[in-house]
């Protein structure tokens, strides 16, 4: 039987949820045994090569890529899990959400103290992807089956809920793995 | 001005004793006085009373009827509850806009006349109302806005907008209101006559003992929609252990869709008066005090009177009844606009002069209540029956109504129906028979206990009105077949979230999180998953929340999920590739490309 397949992404996030998983140290062999990775920037793999059984997600929407990528991930994946807590509720990106976007381009471009930029010009190139409204967590753009909090989620977090998914077992996190001061 | 200020905060503080309990007095008068009670006047207030300065400005940002911000010389208060809605209220919220050209929320730019929304005042038998300032103005048409608000610039005087005056006492000098009681069905215990003075002499011809035992043989449980024993509180209160005892009258009707409470202070106050009297004969109070909802505040200088009244015949006040020995007098506390205050311990912290947070329970208020004295808080219906019980005897009270529950129910019944009005009836009748009575036979559903208790429909008319099926504080509102029953309820969430005292988390966020789940349902945006995700959430709020606001507020989307099912999954959608319907891109795109204007690439 194939091996079920493992896809990643980061979207509004540090990576540091992605620093985690490998924080799983030499247990990455044993995963290896048990999945293959396919889209992730684990293996820089850039295109979906077939359908997922898990997509981790790390990270919430804060521009149209992030949803397009998204999206493209509930496609593909049977299971989603929102990977930390800017995945979960937005996160430190989403404390722009109190202030209107147009100012937030312009503390960005035009009027923060270490801005150098005399043709005023807010950037604009095709290649940039455009700001949503606010930043949104994962579940309010597409359905996330499962919620991994943490900032990061440790790597024993991370690997207890894959093996337990991976395995068809009830996940059991323990007191100390969602434990958080 | 400050120096103004100054002497008119000591001058009100020194009235009041310079009692920090009475803060909520003191702040009152300052917002009438001077239209708000701003920052200098609250450091003032605490200074004078020995309070710190954030005490006074919490009670100053927890009450409705308070403010930091100046208001208007008048402020129109429209009332945004459900049942006025239906009434027409959206041509209301219209020509209050047009005719003064300012939004909800606003004060003219004169200074003159505030306009705000405010939740139920306890007039849903005759939507759609306002207030304007303690003015009751009730039956509005866009026409009667435009020529009030023309009236109020001429003379801005509020009390002259009233022409028709109301029947029975509500033509009295001292209410002269416009309100009508629309008393439809009078019963044996509450509606009938009692010569002030007989029930009170025969209790204390007993002992405070006997006359408890006497509550108890009754049968009477609370009229406020919990239904303890009224006996057993007492019992309690009475064998507690304290210096003083207080019996506090809970005369804050604020769950919408009820206000028969409104009906009794107007036309039966004697009767209460006499029944809290009793209280404190037989818990060994020589205190009581009436906590008025501010919405009621147009009834304060009649009841004053009354209390008067009953003073000069020997039923207030020293050696009352004839009884040596047994003092008993009544003050009036008036409320500030806060639901939760409806809430007995919340209640208890607003008369004591502190914001209207609901407190830890136990100890209960019977053991330690106001001021941490043994307190018994009753429904002002509740005392109107233990006036008729010492007069008519236990015994004929409990053969009234059915077996769990004794006695005549005041219902307060607005809404779809022919016949909006105060209907006292006998325990146990069917609510098919309440509809008929009320002209509402075509009702699609009907909110029983107000937004807090359960929405019911065709199937369980034949259920009986009393505490072991459909219990009921009061409140009976009819909806009928042209309504949308979600928005209804999307309706009483606005109400619980606004009025959320905020303490804990279920019920500050909980109410939040349901709202807008019912809202996107109601869009067009939900899904079959939605459901259970209010089941769970909404169990979770009635679970977890610290008072009966919270304990209650899921109750709505409860017992329509449950009766009324076919509502909500007739406006479910099945959601394209997992992407979520309530979800809009296009709309989440809108600004970026105003600000560097070009279209989206991805979308």
């Amino acid at each position: 039987m194939a091996k079920p397949k493992v896809a990643t992404t980061s979207l509004a996030g540090c990576f540091g949820c992605h620093m985690s998983l490998l924080d799983i140290d030499d247990r990455i062999l044993k995963l290896v045994e048990l999945v293959d990775f396919d889209k992730s920037p684990i293996d820089d793999i850039k295109e979906f090569s077939g359908r997922c059984a898990i997509g981790l997600i790390e990270g919430g929407c804060c521009n149209e890529e992030n949803v397009r990528v998204l999206q493209d991930f509930r496609k593909h994946c049977d299971i989603l899990i929102s990977v930390g807590d800017c995945a979960t509720m937005g996160g430190i990106p989403a404390m722009r959400n109190n202030i209107p976007l147009e100012e937030c381009y312009a503390e960005a471009y035009l009027d923060g103290p270490t801005v150098h930029n005399p043709s005023k010009q807010i950037p604009n190139d095709p290649e940039l992807p455009l700001l949503l409204n606010k930043v949104y967590p994962c579940h309010e753009v597409v359905k996330i089956d499962y919620h991994l909090p943490g900032c990061p989620p440790s790597a024993d977090t991370l690997w207890e809920a894959l093996v337990a998914l991976l395995s068809d077992k009830p996940v059991a996190l323990p007191y100390a793995l969602i434990k958080y001061d | 001005m400050s120096a103004s200020l100054q002497a008119a905060v000591q001058e009100i503080c020194q009235a009041c004793g310079n009692d920090r309990t009475r803060v909520m007095d003191i702040v009152r008068e300052v917002q009438s006085r001077f239209g708000c009670v701003t920052g200098e006047a609250m450091d003032l207030i605490a200074k004078t009373v020995s309070a710190h300065r954030v005490e006074v400005e919490g009670v100053v940002s927890f009450y409705a009827f308070l403010s930091d911000q100046p208001k208007g010389e008048v402020v129109i208060r429209l009332c945004n509850d459900v049942i006025d809605e239906m009434a027409g209220s959206e041509r209301i919220v219209r020509a209050f806009r047009e005719a003064l050209g300012i939004d909800f929320g606003q004060t003219t730019p004169d200074g003159r006349i505030t306009l705000e929304h405010t939740p139920c005042i306890g007039m849903c038998d005759q939507a759609p109302a306002a207030m304007v300032n303690d003015v009751i103005v009730t039956r509005l048409s866009s026409d009667s806005v435009w020529a009030m608000v023309r009236e109020l610039k001429a003379h801005m005087d509020p009390k002259r907008l009233v022409q028709k005056l109301g029947d029975g006492n509500n033509a009295h000098s001292l209410v002269h209101a416009m309100v009508e009681n629309n008393i439809r069905r009078s019963g044996p215990v509450i509606f009938a006559d009692l010569t002030p003075g007989d029930a009170l002499k025969k209790a204390v011809a007993m002992s405070p003992q006997e006359v408890i035992r006497d509550i108890k043989t009754s049968r009477l449980r609370g009229r406020g929609g919990a239904g303890f024993p009224t006996g057993i509180k007492w019992d309690y209160t009475r064998s507690a252990e304290g210096a003083k005892r207080y019996v506090l009258c809970n005369a804050d009707e604020g769950e919408p869709g009820t206000f028969k409470d409104r009906v009794i202070l107007t036309e039966k106050a004697e009767l209460l008066f006499e029944g809290m009297a009793i209280a404190g004969y037989a818990v060994g109070a020589e205190t009581g005090i009436l906590y008025l909802r501010a919405e009621y505040a147009y009834l304060r200088a009649f009841l004053e009177d009354v209390l008067n009244r009953q003073r000069s015949r020997g039923l207030l006040g020293k050696d009352v009844g004839g009884k040596r020995g047994f003092d008993f007098d009544i003050r009036i506390q008036m409320g500030a606009g806060a639901y939760i205050c409806g809430e007995e311990t919340a209640l208890i912290s607003s008369c004591e002069g502190l914001r209207g947070d609901p407190k830890n329970r136990p100890p209960f208020p019977a053991q330690k209540g106001y001021l941490g004295c043994p307190t018994t808080v009753n429904n002002v219906e509740t005392f109107c029956c233990v006036a008729r019980i010492l007069d008519k005897g236990p015994g004929w009270f409990a053969q009234l109504g059915s077996q769990g529950s004794s006695g005549t129910k005041l219902l307060s019944i607005s809404g779809d129906c022919k016949s909006p009005g105060v209907y006292e009836v006998p325990f146990g009748v069917k609510l098919r028979e309440v509809l008929k009575m009320a002209g509402a036979e075509e009702a699609l559903a009907v909110q029983v206990g107000g937004p807090s208790g359960q929405m019911v429909g065709e199937k369980d008319y034949d259920r009986s009105i009393c505490y072991d099926d459909l219990a009921t504080g009061g409140s009976v509102m009819v909806f009928g077949p042209q309504r949308n029953l979600l928005h209804v309820v999307s309706k009483f969430l606005e109400f619980f979230v606004e009025e959320s005292c905020g303490y804990c988390t279920p019920c500050r966020v909980g109410n939040v999180l349901l709202k807008e789940r019912v809202d996107r349902i109601l869009a067009g945006q939900g899904e079959e998953a939605d459901l259970a995700y209010l089941q769970d959430l909404g169990q979770t709020v009635k679970m977890a929340s610290r008072c009966g606001l919270g304990q209650t507020s899921a109750n709505p989307v409860l017992s329509t999920l449950k009766n009324f099912r076919s509502m909500y999954e007739s406006l479910l959608r099945k959601p394209i590739d997992g992407k979520q319907l309530s979800f809009d891109i296009h709309q989440a795109l809108a600004d970026a490309q105003t600000v560097v204007g070009r279209q989206s690439v991805h979308f």
